[in-house]
């Protein structure tokens, strides 16, 4: 089924801004439609989630990452001191914004990790951990990934009452690799030629897969990338950077709006859970092994993996190089234990290599930009003019 | 020692024979590197002493050196060095305050901790994975993450004949062939099995009689205070874990509290409300922190701190000697997934607590340094509030950091708990 009110004929600016309001909609609209009409959702927490083997069953795979949202109900059920995103997921849940079937956290946190039993006491449907390895670098973590891929199907198929064949996990496997070649062009375009792709735009049109299927998504990217190659902008007198630190709660689209004002953003890790397998999942052989061998071995990264092949300081430097940025902005989320910590790493790293950067905090519900914009346009002419 | 008989030398022998092997065990490890001997940092929370022990490694626990300079009062000295290096203020202090020492070259209020040769640490808390990376950085040793899926939701993994039990103790022993093999390489030393199981019976002393002594406290006098008594010997539990010394220890405590329960000898002069903490204590004014409730007359019969910090040591897992790799597996993932559990899905627990303690109350004390231990507390506390008529506590501060501690606030709020407890109790007396 659609859940994307007709847009095919509409033009480039038309398409950006309805998927720009669909996504800042903490309403969720797509899902709401998925599931009046009688089909089921997964929503799975940030980061990374194997989507593929909820598709298969006929799921719809949805992102739960947070909402600008006031908490009225979810406040109550956490203390202090945490990050914005674990209240406004489960205020999200507890008000019926965004219903599911099946809920999915992962140990990517202290934090995530316990939303999972919070979650399952407040509502009426399962859900659970699924222990992504943290022993990336152990023989056996493949194996043992497959085995647990294995067990989350059994899940999913008890929830929809599907069998899931390893013919429909390759045809699921096949699309999202379609998705994941589609998304990887939009970040080529902001490499290549930032000024016809601004970072909230990509982020927009990035997100949206996590809420609406992805036949549907990948039929949006295919029309719009050539529209947005196609498009008439000039270079300007920007700087380029990397974002970093927004691999789970995410940043106000103002903030990135802010941003984009005076620099191009040339890569990131926004919602880099969507983007975390670089390459093809391989369609031969068994697809649960192939969904955990990518996860291990052909992955991006992130502060909340430990992988001794992936020093994060390193693949930071790595992509500011492999995008050609001349800077980076190193943010972490309020109270984001894992990102907080890796400011300390990356600004060392990036000390040593002379790379300027700007560090900062924000908050998934900020509304004030003004003081960060002043630092920030400080921050770029003393690149530019240096 | 454990042949006294005589009350008066064993009552609170507990306590000056934890102090003293807790100063001991310090002192080896401020002559670690003068002896020329190997040191692996560990976590409290699946610390596999068995292993590195049989390997000769000294093991240290970043997380009881850093709330040592708490308890001493001189953390702050140790989160000012880490945050001026970089480090936020909404971190753990835990890390903060090991980095400051790290930067000091290892200066500690208990002596001179050493440079690790070796880290290896669990999942059972993410921190550990990101504190792991910081010595990488500093120290360019390897670390060893030993990864223990946990319980994927409430009451999951109780079947152990199930196949995803099965699966996930081949995945945690496979790792420790792979740690073993580490191990091998790094100390020059081969592998000796029966050596391993030398530790992993004194392993199975401790765990037995761990069990045993929390068990006592259904005991009416409580024989010991889970906050300020049960935190030394949850000390002796994790620094001495798997030796000699701390097997002796553990069977003169069981000893300890068999005669206290005999002899109708509790821990507070007078009794007047048992109840459980949940979380960590408040190191910064410990002393201080236990007398609040102390004063009137509330003891702390039990706490999930006893659980979780144990590693899951209370479930009183018994290694089987003739398998001994294959039950090393088994038992460390149990423990550690118990004491995530204890974290994670606590309140059925605190229920089932609740009538052979005879609990008055439970005291719920998140901090802020520790999301693992908080983020989920305010919803246990409602799930357990709905399950059972009990009075609870809920008051917020930090294990380390002074400046998020308000004792005046904090004292009104016990104050008025205790006053709350005091009409429960008069009206039921009434009824």
């Amino acid at each position: 089924m659609q859940v994307l009110d007709p847009w095919q004929d509409k033009p480039l600016s038309e398409i950006m801004y309805y998927v720009r309001e669909l996504v800042e909609d903490p309403e969720f609209v797509p899902v709401k439609r998925w599931r009046a009409a009688g089909g089921k959702v997964l929503g799975h927490f940030q980061v990374y989630f194997p989507e593929e083997i909820a598709h298969a069953a006929g799921m719809l795979p949805v992102k739960v990452r947070g909402a600008p949202v006031e908490g009225r109900q979810a406040d109550s059920r956490f203390g202090s001191y945490l990050c914005s995103i674990i209240k406004s997921s489960l205020e999200l849940a507890l008000t019926n914004r965004l219903q599911l079937d099946m809920f999915v956290s992962h140990p990517i946190c202290d934090v995530a990790r316990n939303l999972a039993g919070v979650w399952g006491r407040n509502l009426p449907y399962p859900s659970q951990i699924l222990y992504l390895p943290q022993n990336a670098n152990s023989a056996w973590s493949a194996q043992y990934l497959r085995d647990e891929y294995a067990r989350v199907k059994q899940d999913i198929e008890a929830v929809t009452g599907v069998t899931i064949t390893d013919a429909a996990l390759r045809n699921s496997i096949a699309v999202f690799n379609e998705n994941r070649r589609l998304l990887r062009e939009l970040y080529d375009i902001k490499r290549t030629t930032p000024w016809l792709l601004s970072v909230d735009e990509a982020y927009v049109l990035v997100s949206l897969g996590g809420m609406i299927p992805r036949e549907e998504h990948n039929e949006l990217l295919t029309a719009v990338i050539p529209q947005i190659k196609a498009r008439n902008a000039k270079k300007q007198d920007k700087i380029r950077v990397v974002f970093d630190g927004g691999f789970c709660e995410q940043p106000p689209l103002d903030l990135l709006r802010v941003i984009a004002q005076s620099c191009y953003v040339v890569d990131d890790d926004l919602l880099i859970g969507l983007r975390w397998i670089l390459e093809d999942v391989k369609s031969e052989g068994d697809p649960l092994f192939n969904l955990a061998d990518a996860y291990l071995n052909a992955s991006s990264y992130s502060p909340v993996q430990h992988d001794l092949r992936k020093p994060k300081e390193k693949m930071l430097v790595q992509r500011i190089r492999h995008a050609n940025a001349e800077a980076a902005i190193i943010t972490a989320a309020k109270m984001c234990e894992p990102g907080l910590d890796e400011q300390v790493a990356y600004s060392k790293e990036l000390d040593e290599l002379n790379i300027p950067y700007f560090i900062s905090e924000f908050e998934e519900k900020m509304t004030s930009f003004d003081h960060m914009q002043m630092q920030l346009e400080t921050f770029v002419e003393n690149v530019l003019f240096e | 020692m454990s042949t006294e008989t005589n009350g008066h030398e064993i009552v609170g022998r507990g306590a000056k024979d934890g102090g003293r092997l807790f100063r001991e065990w310090f002192e080896a490890l401020s002559q670690a590197t003068e002896r020329g001997d190997q040191v692996a940092y560990v976590f409290v929370m699946g610390s596999i002493s068995e292993i590195l022990r049989a390997f000769d490694f000294q093991v240290s626990f970043p997380e009881i050196n850093s709330l040592q300079t708490a308890v001493r009062r001189v953390a702050h000295e140790y989160l000012n060095t880490a945050e001026d290096y970089g480090y936020s203020p909404d971190i753990c202090g835990y890390v903060k305050a090991d980095v400051g020492m790290q930067l000091r070259g290892g200066e500690h209020p208990m002596g001179r901790i050493p440079r690790p040769n070796l880290a290896v640490l669990t999942n059972a808390c993410n921190t550990y994975l990101k504190w792991a990376e910081i010595w990488e950085r500093m120290y360019h040793i390897p670390t060893f993450t030993v990864d223990i899926p946990g319980g994927r939701s409430a009451g999951y993994g109780a079947n152990e004949t199930s196949g995803d039990f099965k699966r996930d103790r081949q995945y945690v022993q496979y790792q420790l062939q792979e740690l073993i093999t580490l191990c091998e390489q790094i100390s020059g030393q081969k592998f000796d099995v029966d050596k391993l199981r030398a530790q992993m019976q004194y392993t199975n002393d401790m765990a037995k009689a761990y069990k045993r002594v929390l068990e006592l406290n259904q005991n009416t006098p409580a024989t010991f205070n889970a906050l300020s008594e049960g935190t030394i010997y949850l000390g002796v539990a994790n620094g001495l874990r798997g030796s000699a010394e701390g097997s002796q220890y553990f069977q003169d405590l069981v000893q300890e509290m068999e005669y206290k329960v005999a002899n109708n000898i509790g821990t507070l002069p007078e009794e007047k409300y048992r109840l459980v903490f949940v979380g960590v204590p408040c190191y910064p004014i410990f002393r201080r922190f236990y007398e609040l409730f102390a004063d009137w007359g509330g003891v702390f019969i039990g706490s999930t701190y006893l659980w979780f910090a144990a590693g899951g040591l209370e479930l009183g897992y018994e290694y089987d000697l003739n398998n001994p790799l294959e039950s090393l597996a088994e038992g460390t993932m149990l423990s550690v997934r118990n004491a995530m559990d204890s974290m994670f899905f606590q309140d059925r627990a605190l229920v089932n607590m609740l009538d052979p303690f005879r609990v008055d109350g439970i005291v719920y004390h998140p901090i802020k340094s520790c999301r693992t231990v908080s983020t989920g507390l305010a919803d246990n506390r409602r799930a357990v509030m709905e399950a059972r008529d009990v009075m609870t506590l809920f008051i917020e501060s930090d294990m380390m950091d002074k400046r998020v501690v308000s004792e005046a606030q904090m004292k009104n709020r016990i104050d008025a708990f205790f006053e709350g407890l005091a009409t429960r109790k008069l009206r039921m007396s009434n009824q």
